[in-house]
C-alpha cells in the first residue's frame, strides 16, 4: 500500500516534469531524490512559494541544477542568450521583489532562482543614467528659469559621467564583493555562495528604486529630495543587506560589521553623490540672487 | 533487400517491358534558355548611366520612408533592408543639431559625433539585445528598421528649428513640445509595429522598452537644442 501511495506520488511528477520538459525545452535530470522534482517545479513554473526552503538543500540542488545551463562555449552567441533567459513577468517579479525587502525571501533564492540575467541590471542602470542626466537638466533650468542672464545648455557631458559612476558602481562593487565573499569562503565554509552574476543582478535590480526617487528630485524642494533618498536607501539597502546577511553571518562580528557596513556606505554614497552633482540647487557661476545664496548653497552641497 | 525491391518493383516494372519498334523523333533546344531578366540588368547596371542607378537607390529609400510615415505590418522594409536611409536621416540630424550654443563653454549640445555614436551604438545595442532575447529577425534588418523609423524625429527636428527661427518664447516651446511628442511616440509606433512579430511574445516589453529609451534620448535632444544667437 506504501509503494503504490509512493507510486502515485511518483506519477504526479512525472506529468508535471513532461509538461516542464515539453515548455521549456531544459535537459532532465534524472535524480532519484524526490524532494528535488518539487525545487525544479517551483522554479520552471516561476510560482511564488511561501515557505522558504531549507537553504543547504536549494544549495545542492541549485549547484547541480547550474551545472546544466551554461553548455555553449564562451566564443558563441548561444551562450551569451543564456543570460537573457527572462521574461517579462519574471523581471517585473525582480524589480518588485529588490524594493520590498522580506526577511522570508532572499532575493537571490527566491527570485533569481539560479537564473541570474544580464538584462535587468543593464537596462535599468542605463534608464537610471538617462533618468538622472535628464531630470539634472530639467531641474537646474527650473532653478534658473526666471534669471533673464540665464542661458540654457544641455549640459550633455553630464551623461557620460553619470553613466561611467553608475555602470562601475554596478560592476565593480559586485566584482568586489564576490572577490571578498570567495576570499572568506576559503577561510570560514559558508553554506550559501553566490555567484558573481547573481550579485551582479542583486546590485543591479537593487538601484531601480532609484529611477522614480530620480524623477521626483525635479521637485526643488529640499526636504522632499531629502525624504525620497532616505525612503530609497532605506528599502533597496536593506534588500542588499537581507541578500547577504546569510553569507556572512557566520564570519567573525568584527567582519560581519564591517562588510555591511560597507555595502550600507557605498550605497548612500552613490545616491548622495549624484544629488550634489547633478541636483546642486544653487548654480555656483552667475546668479543673481547674491553671494549669500551662493554660500547657502555651498553648505547644502557640503551637508553630506 | 527483399522489401527494397518489392519496393522497386511496381516503379520500374512496366520499363522493362517497354520496347520502341521505329525511332521516336525527340525535339528539343539544347541551349540553357538564358534568364532574361538577369541578364539584361547585369548587362544594363554597368551601362546605364549614373543618374539611373541613385535615381533607383533614391527611389528605394523614399518607398521605405512611405512605409515609415504609414506603418502598416508590411515586410517590405524588412526584405530588402539597406542603410543608405538610415546614414542620410542620422547625418541630417546631427547636422541640424549642430549650430546651437557653440560658445566658450564645454557643455553645449551634443558634438555631430556623439549623435552619431548615440544612434549607431544604439541601434546596435538594441538589435543585440532583442537578439539576446531570442528575436528572430536579423541584425541588419533591425539596423535598417531603427534607422529609418528616425525619420518622424527628424521631421520634428525641421520644425523644430523653423519655430525657433520665429519665437524663443514659451508658446514656442510648447509648440515644439507637442510636436516632439507627436513624433517620438510615431517613431515608437512605428519600429514596434515593425519589430514585434518577430520576438517571442512573452518577452514583448522587454524587446520594447530600449527602442522607447533609445527614441526618447533623441527627442531630448532635439526638444533641448537652443540655438545660439
Amino acid at each position: 500500500m506504501a509503494n503504490t501511495d509512493f507510486h502515485l506520488q511518483f506519477q504526479d511528477f512525472g506529468d508535471d516534469a513532461d509538461l516542464m520538459a515539453g515548455s521549456t525545452g531544459t535537459t532532465r535530470i534524472t535524480i532519484d531524490d524526490h524532494t528535488t522534482k518539487p525545487q525544479k517545479q517551483r522554479r520552471v513554473a516561476g510560482v511564488a512559494e511561501e515557505d522558504e526552503t531549507d537553504p543547504l538543500e536549494s544549495d545542492d540542488t541549485d549547484k547541480l541544477l547550474s551545472g546544466q545551463k551554461k553548455n555553449a562555449p564562451f566564443w558563441t552567441f548561444e551562450y551569451y542568450q543564456t543570460f537573457f533567459d527572462v521574461d517579462t513577468s519574471q523581471v517585473k517579479d525582480r524589480i518588485i521583489g529588490s524594493v520590498v525587502p522580506w526577511p522570508g525571501k532572499n532575493f537571490v533564492r527566491f527570485y533569481i532562482r539560479n537564473n541570474p540575467d544580464l538584462y535587468g541590471p543593464f537596462w535599468i542602470c542605463a534608464t537610471l543614467v538617462f533618468a538622472v542626466a535628464v531630470s539634472g537638466n530639467i531641474c537646474s533650468f527650473l532653478v534658473n528659469y526666471g534669471q533673464p542672464q540665464y542661458k540654457y545648455v544641455p549640459e550633455f557631458r553630464k551623461v557620460t559621467i553619470a553613466a561611467t559612476a553608475i555602470f562601475s558602481y554596478a560592476w565593480f562593487v559586485p566584482l568586489a564583493v564576490w572577490g571578498f565573499l570567495m576570499w572568506r569562503n576559503s577561510k570560514i565554509s559558508q553554506t550559501v555562495s553566490y555567484s558573481f552574476l547573481e550579485i551582479v543582478c542583486v546590485y543591479g535590480y537593487s538601484l531601480s528604486i532609484y529611477i522614480p526617487a530620480v524623477v521626483l528630485w525635479i521637485i526643488p524642494s529640499e526636504p522632499l529630495r531629502w525624504c525620497s533618498i532616505i525612503l530609497a536607501l532605506c528599502l533597496s539597502g536593506s534588500v542588499l543587506i537581507l541578500t547577504f546577511w546569510p553569507a556572512i553571518r557566520d564570519d567573525h562580528p568584527r567582519v560581519v560589521i564591517a562588510v555591511t557596513s560597507t555595502i550600507a556606505v557605498l550605497h548612500v554614497l552613490l545616491a548622495v553623490g549624484c544629488k550634489a552633482y547633478f541636483f546642486s540647487t544653487y548654480e555656483t557661476t552667475e546668479n543673481a540672487s547674491g553671494p549669500a545664496s551662493v554660500t547657502k548653497g555651498f553648505l547644502t552641497t557640503k551637508a553630506h | 533487400m527483399a522489401d527494397v525491391e518489392d519496393v522497386n518493383k511496381p516503379l520500374f516494372a512496366g520499363l522493362s517491358d517497354v520496347s520502341i519498334a521505329e525511332d521516336i523523333p525527340v525535339e528539343g533546344d539544347i541551349a540553357v534558355p538564358v534568364r532574361s531578366q538577369s541578364g539584361d540588368d547585369e548587362i544594363s547596371t554597368l551601362d546605364e548611366p549614373v543618374k539611373d542607378t541613385i535615381l533607383r537607390d533614391l527611389k528605394a529609400v523614399g518607398q521605405k520612408f512611405v512605409h515609415v510615415l504609414y506603418p502598416k505590418k508590411s515586410s517590405a522594409l524588412l526584405r530588402d533592408w539597406d542603410l543608405w536611409g538610415p546614414l542620410l536621416l542620422c547625418v541630417t540630424l546631427a547636422l541640424m543639431l549642430q549650430g546651437g550654443s557653440a560658445d566658450s563653454k564645454d557643455d553645449g549640445g551634443p558634438q555631430f559625433a556623439e549623435v552619431f555614436v548615440i544612434v549607431w551604438f544604439g541601434s546596435i545595442i538594441i538589435t543585440l539585445n532583442s537578439k539576446l532575447l531570442g528575436g528572430t529577425i536579423s541584425f541588419f534588418q533591425s539596423l535598417c528598421v531603427l534607422g529609418y523609423c528616425i525619420l518622424p524625429l527628424t521631421v520634428a527636428m525641421l520644425v523644430c528649428r523653423l519655430v525657433l527661427l520665429g519665437s524663443m518664447g514659451v508658446g514656442g516651446f510648447i509648440i515644439r513640445l507637442v510636436v516632439v511628442t507627436a513624433s517620438f511616440g510615431w517613431s515608437t509606433f512605428a519600429s514596434t509595429a515593425f519589430l514585434a512579430d518577430s520576438q517571442p511574445p512573452n518577452r514583448k516589453a522587454l524587446v520594447v522598452y530600449p527602442v522607447f529609451l533609445f527614441y526618447f534620448v533623441i527627442s531630448w535632444m532635439i526638444l533641448t537644442f537652443s540655438p545660439s544667437h
